[in-house]
Order: C-alpha cells, then sequence, then structure tokens
C-alpha cells in the first residue's frame, strides 16, 4: 500500500496535467452540449471494423512520442542531458526500413507497393540497427569523450536528415516516398479484423521489453547511480562508459521503432519532415514526466503519460479547431502553466498550505473540545 | 523576556524543531555572552546543526523564543537574510565563496547598494580590514590562490565587517593543517576579545579545549548542561555527549586487543604504480590491521586507491592469496574479495538521491552481475539486517542517503562494504567528520572483523586512532614509504619522527 503510494507521489504532476486536460474537455462537452470529444464509435469499412473516437487517436496518435520517450528518459537519467537528434535518426532509420522493404531496387520510385514480408522483418532489423549505431555515435562522444550531450547530438540533428536524403535518394532515386501496401496498412493502421489501431500493440510491446529489462537486469540501479554520483557509482564496480552507451542503444532502439510506427501510419515518409522537432516533445514529455533533466532517478511511467500529456494537448486544440498557425501558442501557454505548477516553489506553496489548514482545522477542534 | 545576565549577545529559550518522524529539537535553552568562544557539542544527530538553522533562518522554529542584543523585542528569524541582518553571520565547513573572485569582490559581493560600485574604496577598505585581522591575503588577490585556511579567514572577515554579533562556524577546521588551525584560533580569539560571541562547532575535542570559554552539550535533541571549561574535563564531556556514566568511559583508549593477523598473506603487490603514486611494495597478513600514515597528501591515500584499481594502473605485480591477479579496476578489485571505503565520502562514497536500502546493496548487486538483480525481498533483508547490527539512524531503508547525518551515511557505506563479505578491507579515513561514539564503533568493529579473520587496512588523520587499531603502521612522506613500525615502535613519537626523517 505505501509503495503505490510513493509511486503515485512521485507521478502526481504528470497525473493532475493529464486529469485536468480531460477535465477542461468534460467542461467544454457539457457547455457545447456536444459530446464529441468523448464519443467512441465504430466505423465499418471493406476492411472491417475500427474502433474510432478522438480518445483513441490520442492514445494511437501519441505511440510514437511514448516510445520516444522512453528512451530519453533513460538518456537523460543516465548522462543528465539529452539527445536532441532523435528526430534526425529517425528519419535516417525510416530511409533503412523503406530501402529493405523495397522488392526490386529500381531507381525512381515514389509510390511502395506490393512488400512482402521477410522484406518488412529485414526492414525492421535494419532500421534498428542503422538508428543503434547512429546513436552510438552520439553516445561515444557523450560517454567517452564526456562532450556536452547538447553539443554532441547537435552533429547529426543538423546533419542526420542529410544522410537520410543521401540514402534514400541513393537507392531509390527520391527523398520522399509514398507507402501503400496491406501490410504497412496493418503495422501503420490497423490490421483487418482487429477493431484496435496497431500502435497500441506495439507501445505494449515495447513497454512490456523495458519492464522486463528492468526486471531481469540492474539497468535502473546503474543508470540512477550514474546519473547521481558517477565517482561512487565507479568505485562500486559500475562502469559509467559502459551504462551510458547502453542508454544510447536502447534510445536506438526506441527512435528506429518509432520511425516506423510514424512512417507507416503516415503512410509516407519523407527524409525532411519524418518525426520533425520530436526531439523537443520527447524532452518535454521527460520534463511533464518530473523526471530530472539534470539525470539521476528518473520514472518511465512519468514520461509515458507526460507523452500522453503532450498528445492529449493537441487533439484537444484540434478539436477546439484551433487554426495550425496558432497552435503552438495556445501548446506554449499550457505547458508553461504545467511546468511552473509542477516546479519546486508552486510544490511548497502547496505543501504549506496543506500544513496550515491542518493546523487551523486542528486549532478549531481544540477549540471546540474547550 | 530578554535575559540580559552577563550581557547575553544571544538568547535561545524553549526551541522546539520537529522534523516528520524525528523530535530534532525539544525544548532547548542556548545562551551566549559578549565576547566569548561558546563550543557547541554534541554526537552526530544530536540536533547542532538542526539548532544553528534555526538560528540562521534556514528552518522555521515550531516552538521557543530568540533575543538577539540590540534587537528590540523578540527576533524574528525567517531567513538567512534576515538573520544577517541583526548581526548573525555563519561560516560553514565548505567555503561558500567564489573562488574566482578577487578577496576584496568576495567581502562585498551581495553587500551591494545601488548599481555603482567603487572598486578603489573597495580594495582599500579590504586591506584594512584584512590587516587588523591579521589575514595574510591581498585585497586583488584572486581568492582560489590562497590556502583554504585563509579563504575561511577571508568568509569570516566579510562577516565581521557586516557588523555581526554572533558569528557561527561549523566545522570551521575539519581541512585545515595544524599550522592553519592555530592562525584561525588566533583571529578567533582576537574577535573575541573585540567583543564577537562566537559559536564553534566542531567535532575535535582538543581543539573545544584549546579556545572555547565555554560549553554547551545537546543529545538527541536536547539540552545536556551548560559548562565553563574548565568545569568540565574532557572524559567528561565525552561522558556527557554519549549520555554515559563516566565508568562506562574507562575503554575510551583500550578499544581491544589489537590484532596481529596469522602467517597467510592476503594481499600482496610488488612495485605497484599508479597514476597518482609512486611504485612501493606492500602486504597484508591474514586478520591484520594495518595503516597507511603520513601527513595530508604524502600518498597514503592515492597508495590504496592503487589497490584497489581506482586510479589508471601503470605497473606492478600482485598476488592475492598467493595467486597472481590483475587488479585494474574496481571491479576486478571486488572480485577478488577486497573492499574500498573512499575517504571522500560526499564525492566518492554515497549515492545521495539513492535510498538507504540501494546504497547498502549497491557494491554487492554489483558483483551478483547486470543480469542477476536481487529480489526486493532480499535487498529489504540484508538492509535491515546491516541497519540493525551497525545501528544506522534513519527514518527507514527508504530515506534517500543524502539526508542521514555523516556518521550514519558513513556507517552505510561500511554496511555496503561488510555486506560483500570481503577478505581484505581498505577504509580510508572512516571517521572522518563523525562524532566520537560513532568513531569508537568504528574501531572496535575493525578489530572485531580482524578478529574474525578479516584483513584490513585502516587510514585516519587522528594519530591516536591509529594507534589504538592497527598493529603494523605504514609511514610515507612525499608519496613515498619511508619507514614500518611495528609493535614497541608504535607510539606519536616514533610515527612523528618517521615523518619528519633524518634518523639514517
Amino acid at each position: 500500500m505505501k509503495k503505490i503510494k510513493n509511486s503515485l507521489g512521485a507521478l502526481t504532476m504528470p497525473l493532475v496535467a493529464l486529469g485536468v486536460l480531460l477535465l477542461f474537455n468534460l467542461i467544454r462537452c457539457i457547455v457545447t452540449g456536444s459530446w464529441s470529444f468523448y464519443e467512441i464509435s465504430i466505423a465499418t469499412d471493406e476492411k472491417g471494423s475500427v474502433l474510432t473516437g478522438n480518445l483513441i487517436s490520442i492514445i494511437d496518435s501519441a505511440s510514437a512520442l511514448v516510445i520516444l520517450a522512453m528512451g530519453m528518459t533513460l538518456v537523460t537519467a543516465a548522462c543528465g542531458g539529452q539527445d536532441i537528434s532523435v528526430g534526425a535518426v529517425g528519419a535516417i532509420a525510416g530511409a533503412f526500413f523503406v530501402i529493405m522493404m523495397h522488392p526490386q531496387k529500381e531507381v525512381q520510385m515514389s509510390t511502395l507497393t506490393s512488400v512482402a514480408w521477410p522484406n518488412v522483418i529485414l526492414g525492421v532489423v535494419v532500421a534498428i540497427i542503422a538508428a543503434v549505431i547512429f546513436c552510438l555515435f552520439n553516445g561515444v562522444l557523450v560517454a567517452y569523450f564526456k562532450i556536452q550531450p547538447m553539443i554532441a547530438t547537435l552533429i547529426l540533428f543538423s546533419c542526420g536528415r542529410s544522410i537520410a536524403y543521401y540514402f534514400l535518394y541513393q537507392a531509390l532515386g527520391v527523398g520522399s516516398i509514398k507507402l501503400d501496401d496491406p501490410i504497412i496498412f496493418a503495422i501503420g493502421k490497423t490490421i483487418p479484423g482487429v477493431p484496435i489501431p496497431t500502435s497500441i500493440f506495439v507501445v505494449i510491446l515495447v513497454g512490456l521489453l523495458m519492464w522486463l529489462i528492468f526486471k531481469r537486469t540492474n539497468l535502473r540501479l546503474y543508470t540512477q547511480a550514474v546519473g547521481i554520483n558517477q565517482k561512487a557509482a565507479q568505485l562500486n564496480g559500475i562502469n559509467p562508459v559502459m551504462v551510458k552507451l547502453l542508454s544510447f542503444v536502447m534510445l536506438g532502439v526506441c527512435v528506429a521503432v518509432a520511425a516506423i510506427v510514424k512512417s507507416t501510419s503516415l503512410s509516407t515518409l519523407t527524409t525532411k519532415s519524418l518525426m520533425d522537432s520530436f526531439e523537443m516533445d520527447a524532452i518535454l514529455a521527460v520534463a511533464i514526466g518530473a523526471n530530472n533533466l539534470g539525470g539521476g532517478k528518473f520514472r518511465l511511467g512519468g514520461s509515458i503519460l507526460g507523452a500522453y500529456t503532450i498528445q492529449t494537448l493537441t487533439t484537444t486544440l484540434n478539436a477546439m479547431e484551433v487554426s495550425s498557425d496558432s497552435m503552438k501558442f495556445y501548446k506554449a501557454i499550457v505547458i508553461i502553466v504545467i511546468m511552473v505548477a509542477g516546479s519546486p516553489v508552486v510544490r511548497n506553496w502547496i505543501v504549506s498550505l496543506g500544513n496550515k489548514i491542518k493546523m487551523t482545522t486542528r486549532a478549531a477542534r481544540v477549540k471546540e473540545v474547550e | 523576556m530578554p535575559n540580559m545576565e552577563n550581557q547575553a549577545v544571544l538568547t535561545m529559550r524553549g526551541i522546539c524543531k520537529q522534523f516528520p518522524g524525528t523530535k530534532a529539537l525539544n525544548n532547548v535553552d542556548f545562551t551566549l555572552r559578549k565576547g566569548e568562544i561558546h563550543a557547541l557539542m554534541g554526537e552526530n544527530g544530536a540536533g547542532k546543526s538542526t539548532l544553528i538553522k534555526v538560528l540562521t533562518g534556514v528552518y522555521g522554529k515550531d516552538a521557543g523564543s530568540i533575543w538577539v542584543d540590540g534587537t528590540e523585542g523578540e527576533a524574528r528569524i525567517h531567513s538567512p537574510q534576515d538573520a544577517q541582518n541583526i548581526g548573525i553571520s555563519t561560516v560553514y565547513q565548505e567555503i561558500t565563496l567564489c573562488p574566482n573572485l578577487s578577496v576584496a569582490e568576495n567581502m562585498f559581493i551581495g553587500r551591494t547598494k545601488g548599481p555603482f560600485v567603487n572598486w578603489w574604496s573597495r580594495n582599500k577598505r579590504t586591506t584594512e580590514i584584512l590587516e587588523s585581522l591579521n589575514i595574510p591575503a591581498r585585497a586583488r588577490q584572486e581568492l582560489s590562490q590562497c590556502s583554504l585556511a585563509v579563504q575561511q579567514m577571508v568568509a569570516i572577515a566579510r562577516a565581521v565587517d557586516m557588523n555581526c554579533k554572533v558569528l557561527i562556524l561549523d566545522e570551521p577546521t575539519s581541512s585545515l593543517d595544524e599550522h592553519e588551525v592555530e592562525m584561525l584560533f588566533g583571529l578567533m580569539r582576537d574577535l573575541r576579545d573585540r567583543g564577537v560571541g562566537i559559536i564553534f562547532v566542531t567535532h575535535f575535542l582538543e581543539q573545544v579545549y584549546a579556545v572555547s570559554d565555554r560549553i554547551t552539550v545537546l543529545r538527541n535533541g536536547e539540552l545536556v548542561g551548560e559548562w565553563p571549561v574548565a568545569e568540565l574535563p574532557q572524559v567528561e564531556l565525552v561522558a556527557r555527549m554519549m549520555g554515559k556514566d563516566l565508568d562506562d568511559m574507562v575503554d575510551l583508549d583500550a578499544v581491544g586487543e589489537k590484532s596481529v593477523g596469522s602467517d597467510e598473506t592476503v594481499y600482496e603487490a610488488v612495485g605497484l604504480s599508479s597514476t597518482e603514486c609512486k611504485p612501493f611494495d606492500f602486504q597484508i597478513h591474514k586478520g591484520e590491521v594495518n595503516g597507511f600514515t603520513g601527513l595530508l597528501g604524502s600518498g597514503r591515500s592515492e597508495s590504496v586507491r592503487a589497490i584497489f584499481g581506482a586510479d589508471r594502473v601503470t605497473g606492478g605485480m600482485v598476488m592475492v592469496k598467493g595467486q597472481h591477479a590483475v587488479i585494474n579496476k574496481p571491479y576486478r578489485a571486488m572480485k577478488k574479495g577486497i573492499g574500498y571505503l573512499p575517504e571522500d565520502r560526499k564525492r566518492d562514497g554515497i549515492v545521495a538521491d539513492l535510498s538507504v536500502r540501494e546504497n547498502i546493496i549497491l557494491a554487492l548487486q554489483v558483483m551478483k552481475g547486470f543480469f542477476h538483480p536481487m529480489s526486493r525481498d532480499e535487498m529489504e533483508a540484508f538492509a535491515d539486517e546491516y541497519i540493525k547490527a551497525l545501528q544506522i539512524k534513519t527514518a527507514s531503508q527508504e530515506t534517500p542517503i543524502g539526508s542521514l547525518s555523516g556518521g550514519n551515511q558513513q556507517k552505510v557505506i561500511l554496511a555496503r562494504w561488510l555486506l560483500t563479505h570481503p577478505d581484505y578491507l581498505i577504509l580510508d579515513e572512516p571517521t572522518r567528520g563523525i562524532d566520537v561514539g560513532t568513531k569508537l564503533e568504528i574501531q572496535r568493529l575493525v578489530l572485531k572483523l580482524a578478529e574474525e579473520g578479516m584483513s584490513v587496512t585502516f587510514i585516519s588523520s587522528e594519530i591516536e586512532e591509529m594507534l589504538r587499531t592497527c598493529s603494523r603502521l605504514i609511514v610515507m612522506r612525499d608519496r613515498n614509504i619511508v619507514g614500518e613500525l611495528t609493535g614497541d615502535q608504535l607510539t606519536q613519537g616514533q610515527i612523528m619522527r618517521t615523518i619528519a626523517g633524518g634518523e639514517q
């Protein structure tokens, strides 16, 4: 019981943020009298029945961000900094995914059709390997050469998309390609006969994998120890360089999976824009999840909730028909409110306010007794 | 009502402070008179720091009153700024000045009124103060170029210049050598003669008697009493701090039988060297307690770090239990049954944000390997066992170690290594900055472990401690081993002579 209470305590901030957003929508529904935001309906077409509605769409569209946020949390905890190149590395991973899936390597193909399962699996594997290699490049700069993560990852941040374009152009002669195939549809949207979006299963799978890794290894303890006090960790036999590299490897896997989820759900891969400015959203998710961006203790659950919070915000603004131009402005306002509400200063206010209320009620009770 | 007997400059009455789970201060009185050096004594966790923090406005008090000379009515202290404004200044153990600024800039930092600064007059004023207090520093000198002692004295000068009536010195001497301590004491006496009331918090009993006029003892958050120094002999002070009768204290000097160990060599190094130390030979027998001694910086810590593989090992041959071993990183040393408690607890020992439980199991868990995490029950059982065995004072296993007192943090690190059941345990300054009671506990523990067959290397800046526990002392000077003392040679005089050299 106590354990549950403790972990809830640490997740208060993202839970409250998400709750307030949902409550806001509830009020909006009552005021407007239209419950479209909370409606979940079954849409049926020739490909079968599919659940639709804003809530489903939030969970579906957040998937790539959720997966990415998990990897970002690990790197943040171990290195005390963030990888800002994840969007660009995602584009590289996506490029390799498509190249490997391509059945016949003809030049100039603007649409990818008729892929086979073995190629898809090859594509996934190669995409993961590519992303891990590029993330390891960052990792070596950060862990071995001790360069500030922000600067080390700035390199791929600025040139990663060019690398992705180079590979895709060399292989297929295009910088952007449409993905139109039943298998890709099954990965990116829904499997025929299953009413739930596939990406939700992918998130569950990645989450389970993470859970298993934490359960079966000392990754959490090592990562936190290195993030909090590297010297002490080292004197206890932990190799900080390896732990940091490992966090980048895990991030690489997450980046590749996120890139595959994102490109298949968009049914298109554009090296210039795939996962554009995702790095900032991923860092934001880690922050909303009440994780210290300076490294050390971390909670994956917080980052996951943070990612869903960001997507809920986007979907809410969409539902309110805010134009995409002014969207970023409203998003910024809400995020400032969330971050200020979760800041130590405000938290202390709330705690001392709570204490005051307790004191006054106790005083009142004492008076009553007298 | 303010108490003005003997010109009290500070009067605290009935101070209470409650923390979740513990009563840190219970109805404590404290009186500081004009022009006296008043030692505030107590074991770790006795409430010294809490009392100081209440006085300086870091913590709010739950009950009680504070009067300060020159302020009408009760003093309202809600922040360190308030405390400073009514004349209470603190100089902490760690220097809190800016090392990259000049001495004069440090003297005046944070005291600017208006946007303009007259550096010429400030430098002049600084020079005056430094001269009047006999502090060997120049106004334009960068602070980091001064020795630690001088930096501390600059911090004090800064406080004095802000017209402080109450000067709090919290463990000011813990990183100073003997000569520097004497310099600091000179300054303290000088200030006392000018009428400043000084609260002196320290762990060094001899220093209390060297400089203080009066002693207040706290124990478990309660006031034990206040005595003029002459009326409280050192042994009695220790007894009061530990809350024991004098009879219990007889064995203060004899902690136990020293352990020479058996003939079996547990660890042997020939020509071992690292990037930080010169080649040296060393061996230790099963069940032996030995020590490295020498002045700070003589290379004793660097030598044991080389044994543990904490620095990059550059050469030498190592035998563990008669077999060749390559120890070039801590993990290898741990696998060979060696444990190492580092000198700087905060920097190298504790993982501050992690819980007591995680800190205890850390080394054992690493030895078990990355893919073999212990179950939660197992960890809790281990943590529980050692919290009890070493009497670690903590609210729970899940309390972050950073919030424990220094002595208890040290016990947690000790527990961490005992849990790995090492054959050879290296303790570098295990008693630094912790109270007398815990010091004795640790010394007794070392002897008990040796009796059970563990080999221990014990390093301490306090020679008495090493004489009490070690059966063999290796003396170092300028990063070289200059002597080895055993049996009758183990006297302070002989150690001093060996350190000073010249008998050849």
